[in-house]
């Protein structure tokens, strides 16, 4: 062969092998094929664990339930039991440890969302009693007259 | 005789032969790749229900997903939110879904974006309902496929997840899924969606946003498991899915669906 067809050649051949070295270098050895073949399942495989690892925020009304059993119990005789602690409390985490002490939402806001008005045919919400909060106290904390925990005792 | 010149040429030819790496040779044996096949079929598919009668737009759901799975509180993105219908009864339909419903619905007006909120009388409402959204873990999923690098892809239960270290933020995916499910996350700068909450249903929890929905709008559950309850109402009720015509095979069954929704 030629020599001017041989060196461009070899500098072809050259670029090849970087690029494979490179991809094996770069690649992650558990990079392959799963059940789906290369259109659904071509990925690393190790992200699954990764995934799997994310830390569980929302624990749940039963973690709640041996600390505080009074709320616990209180909140399970009535219409609010649905309602789970960390809906209005923020997620536990690793609560008592960390944090030591969750902010409680006590704000209107945080009611409204099942309790504004909103008589929509062939939806659960026309169902919910309501106030318009317009004309209902404006300004004032649910929380000051009703107990979230035991909303049908009267008022305080 | 050798000459330099020849000399520095077989050289280098010998490191380059040397340096194929023997990966970049091997053929591919057949058995081998349908024995790493059969060990990751599993007995899951995780499969959703949502039954849009029970939802009333308290959007705590959406709450829990946010704080569950670091989605950034206060920018306009979520991995689920809650669409409200009005169709009046003059015939007009009305959609919104205000900051993905992170604060639930709590006004009357229907916000119409450029055009302002429209505010509508409860005596002009033919119908009005609420459709939770989140992804759809299609059995064929069009992000997948068009992912250019294998950073997206659908785990053997069928979860469609992305690795964040391999995602190189080209948007493919999130033009390509028909229902606007994936978005960009603020953070890491790589395409983000529902995933089912993976680290939760893989400890056998429930997903944030069915544990945070105090009317049992959201279900989970094992579609291969016929005792499941979610299968038994999959299987003997009337459940239809979104866009069924793309032929995605969308896995989020919904009880009470109707034509307007998109």
């Amino acid at each position: 062969m030629k020599n001017h067809v041989l060196r461009p050649l070899i500098v072809v051949i050259g670029i090849v092998i970087l690029i494979l070295l490179a991809r094996m270098v770069i690649v992650p050895k558990d990079f392959g094929i799963g059940q789906r073949g290369y259109m659904y399942s071509w990925h690393r495989h190790s992200n699954e664990e990764d995934w799997k690892k994310i830390k569980v925020k929302y624990q749940g009304k039963e973690y709640c339930k041996d600390c505080h059993p009074d709320k616990y119990d209180s909140i399970n005789k009535t219409p609010h039991r649905i309602i789970q602690c960390e809906n209005c409390h923020g997620p536990a985490i690793d609560h008592p440890s960390d944090p030591p002490k969750l902010a409680i939402d006590k704000s209107r806001a945080l009611c409204l969302r099942c309790h504004y008005p909103l008589p929509y045919p062939t939806s659960g919400r026309s169902h919910i009693r309501s106030i318009d909060p317009e004309k209902h106290n404006p300004d004032m904390e649910c929380s000051t007259c009703h107990n979230p925990h035991n909303p049908m005792e009267g008022l305080k | 005789m050798i000459t330099r010149r020849d000399f520095f040429k077989k050289t280098a030819m010998g490191i380059a032969g040397a340096a194929i790496p023997l990966a970049a040779l091997e053929i591919v044996d057949p058995k081998k790749l349908f024995a790493e096949i059969a060990a990751e079929t599993t007995s899951v598919r995780w499969a959703f229900l949502v039954d849009t009668y029970k939802c009333v737009g308290c959007g705590l759901c959406v709450k829990a997903c946010k704080l569950e799975n670091e989605v950034p509180y206060d920018a306009n993105v979520s991995r689920t939110w809650v669409e409200r219908y009005v169709l009046t009864k003059k015939g007009k339909l009305y959609a919104d879904s205000p900051k993905a419903t992170r604060d639930g619905f709590t006004d009357a007006k229907i916000d119409q974006g450029a055009d302002g909120l429209k505010d509508i009388s409860s005596e002009g409402i033919e119908k009005a309902y609420f459709v939770p959204k989140l992804c759809n873990q299609c059995e064929n999923p069009p992000c997948v496929q068009v992912c250019p690098v294998g950073a997206t892809y659908q785990a053997p239960d069928g979860v469609v997840m992305v690795d964040r270290t391999w995602c190189i933020g080209c948007g493919y995916c999130i033009m390509g899924c028909p229902y606007g499910v994936r978005f960009f996350h603020p953070v890491y700068h790589t395409a983000e969606k529902c995933n089912f909450c993976y680290h939760r249903i893989t400890k056998g929890l429930k997903t944030a946003c069915v544990q945070a929905c105090p009317f049992g709008a959201r279900q989970i559950g094992n579609i291969k498991d016929p005792n499941d309850p979610v299968t038994q109402t999959i299987r003997t009720q009337r459940v239809a899915v979104l866009k069924s015509e793309y032929g995605t095979k969308p896995q989020v069954y919904y009880i009470g669906l109707d034509e307007e929704v998109r």
